[in-house]
């Protein structure tokens, strides 16, 4: 009888559902699934879609005849333009590497002292860091520009690289990640003799590689889609995004190209995001805030 | 002679113990003069980009300042016009938090029951949903794929599709009719929304402990509406409050999409927002005081709603 209770109290317990319930949950999901994944299957189906199929009436949702021509176009085109395409890419990621590593190393060298120790303005410099992910950067906008041209960096690519080194969730996630490091690895290296940059170094950052990889998923999006903002005109520092308006803004004949170049954007984050995914969870389970 | 000394112990006191507050104070610095080292290179940038332009929003939202002249004090004035004069302001204050109160919690809503029925799943097809949710938020901009979605002519696909099953008879010009404009910024504000908080939610469910729930079933808790409301979501508060705070911040800040799917000005003003007016007055019009008015306003509005949210989400599971 004992035995029994306890049997059934150690069994993994799961609340189980009706198979109605389960069914009608199966349901909402693929809608939903499908609501969110269709516009980008569509995506990748257009940059792939001969010209005749592009522009077929009904409009075709998959493609029929797949093609490469739409990419052969694209460096045709780009190849024959005033700035071959091979520069907007090579500006691009420029800013997304660089803004990247940087912003990784930053906010770890920042967190580390925040997560791990107590002194003079550490509570109010994270509070600060904190209160700065409770708006958005369009209310510095205006006073940002001015900042740039005081600095003299209008119309370079830093105006885009170092605002966005110290991109404050950046900070926040590497410190909550930071945290669960035991201090009793500190305290080692520590008596083994090294100071504070060598454990930084050698001791925090490799223990927070799934926070490396997290950070680099929700900055490298954002700069690889950046257009260059009101910081840049002169046509050889611009990105890929901007080429993409300018290749759109050519209208139908410019339909298929600009497909290909959409694809080109989509694809890098989110085969970044495939590949780093389960880190990006690992640090996410950290992201809490406390009252 | 009483006086005397208490007044001498007093300053003996009080002026060893300032000389060595200062020098525990700079002691301090040097003790910890490492991790300040460490902290500089982010917080310089940090403070540079981030909290002086907050502050220079502030003052020149006193200003009249065109960025020729030397800004010059006016006051109020640019608040009194702002509320009391700029109908625009007005179109834009509503829509802007027609798209909070509505695209904010039901995002919010929609990350964490997408995460709360994915979390169930097995760890593959998991990690499949994940990357299917998850990826229009990285996407870049691809939502310009909306723009065939709603094209006004017979080519895009919703006209395509009513007219081919006889709903309607012409096309609709969706994003140029002040009635769509709203709710299609809304439906695509809300595909792009899933994104760090989701994460964030499918990461605090996975890690929720498990014998937490055991405990509960003890307890006599019978279905998961009971195991949500007592045990799940009160372990979850931390990211419950992050992802609140992510939401709400990005669905004040509605924007590019607007100006991506229905223009710069829209039809009326139909989606006009709180950030495109400062656009508009910041990028055009280069009356950067009253553009400062604007974007200090705006700030008031984040932080306020999400203090607000915080004050609620406290109240979880008690």
């Amino acid at each position: 009888m004992v035995a029994k209770t306890l049997g059934s109290l150690r069994r993994p317990r799961k609340l189980n559902r009706s198979f109605t319930v389960s069914f009608i949950l199966f349901l909402f999901l693929a809608a939903f699934g499908a609501f969110m994944a269709l516009p980008l299957v569509y995506a990748v189906n257009n940059a792939f879609k001969p010209l005749d199929e592009l522009f077929i009436f009904p409009p075709q949702f998959f493609v029929n005849n797949p093609t490469t021509d739409n990419f052969y176009d694209l460096v045709a085109l780009m190849g024959n333009s005033w700035v071959p395409l091979s520069r907007y890419i090579t500006n691009t990621l420029f800013i997304t590497i660089t803004g990247t590593v940087g912003h990784i190393l930053l906010a770890s060298a920042a967190a580390y002292p925040l997560a791990k120790y107590r002194f003079m303005g550490s509570k109010m410099l994270f509070s600060i860091v904190v209160m700065s992910l409770m708006f958005s950067g369009h209310v510095t906008a205006i006073p940002n520009y001015m900042v740039m041209s005081w600095l003299g960096w209008i119309n370079t690519h830093a105006s885009i690289i170092i605002p966005s080194l110290a991109f404050p969730l950046g900070l926040f996630l590497m410190k909550q990640f930071m945290e669960q490091i035991p201090d009793a690895l500190l305290e080692a290296a520590k008596i083994d003799g090294a100071n504070e940059y060598r454990i930084y170094w050698s001791v925090v950052m490799p223990n927070v590689k799934p926070a490396w990889l997290t950070l680099m998923i929700l900055q490298f999006p954002m700069l690889w889609g950046s257009d260059g903002g009101n910081f840049i005109y002169s046509e050889n520092l611009k990105t890929l995004h901007y080429a993409l308006g300018q290749i759109t803004a050519g209208g139908i004949a410019r339909a298929g190209v600009g497909a290909a170049v959409a694809l080109l954007l989509m694809i890098v984050p989110i085969t970044l995001f495939i590949i780093s995914q389960s880190n990006v969870i690992q640090t996410m389970a950290t992201s809490g805030m406390k009252e | 002679m009483q006086t005397e000394t208490t007044s001498q112990v007093l300053t003996s006191l009080i002026h060893p113990k300032k000389q060595s507050r200062l020098s525990y104070i700079w002691k301090e610095l040097k003790r910890n003069k490492h991790y300040y080292v460490l902290m500089s290179p982010y917080m310089l940038i940090f403070f540079l980009f981030t909290v002086i332009p907050v502050i220079l929003s502030i003052v020149l939202s006193f200003t009249y300042f065109n960025m020729l002249e030397f800004p010059r004090f006016v006051g109020w004035q640019n608040y009194s016009r702002l509320f009391l004069g700029d109908d625009v302001f007005m179109i834009a204050l509503r829509n802007t938090f027609m798209f909070a109160v509505i695209s904010g919690p039901v995002s919010y809503f929609a990350c964490f029951l997408f995460a709360w029925i994915i979390n169930e799943l097995s760890p593959k097809i998991r990690a499949f949903m994940t990357l299917v949710f998850y990826a229009p938020s990285i996407s870049g901009n691809v939502f310009f794929i909306w723009l065939i979605v709603f094209s006004g002519d017979r080519y895009g696909y919703l006209n395509g599709f009513l007219i081919k099953y006889g709903f309607i008879l012409d096309p609709i010009q969706w994003l140029t009719n002040e009635k769509y404009i709203l709710t299609i910024i809304i439906i695509v504000q809300l595909w792009l929304s899933l994104g760090t908080s989701f994460l964030a939610f499918i990461a605090g469910l996975q890690t929720i402990d498990k014998s937490l729930i055991e405990a509960g079933a003890i307890d006599g808790i019978r279905n998961r509406w009971q195991e949500l409301w007592f045990i799940t979501l009160p372990s979850m508060r931390p990211q419950l409050m992050f992802g609140a705070v992510m939401q709400i911040t990005a669905s004040f800040a509605v924007a590019d999409i607007s100006i991506a799917l229905a223009g710069f000005p829209s039809v009326n003003y139909a989606g006009h927002t709180i950030v495109t007016h400062l656009m508009d007055y910041g990028t055009i019009r280069y009356e950067m005081g009253y553009a400062s008015a604007i974007a200090t306003v705006l700030f008031c509005i984040m932080l306020g709603a999400n203090k607000l949210t915080q004050n609620l989400l406290r109240k979880v599971g008690e």
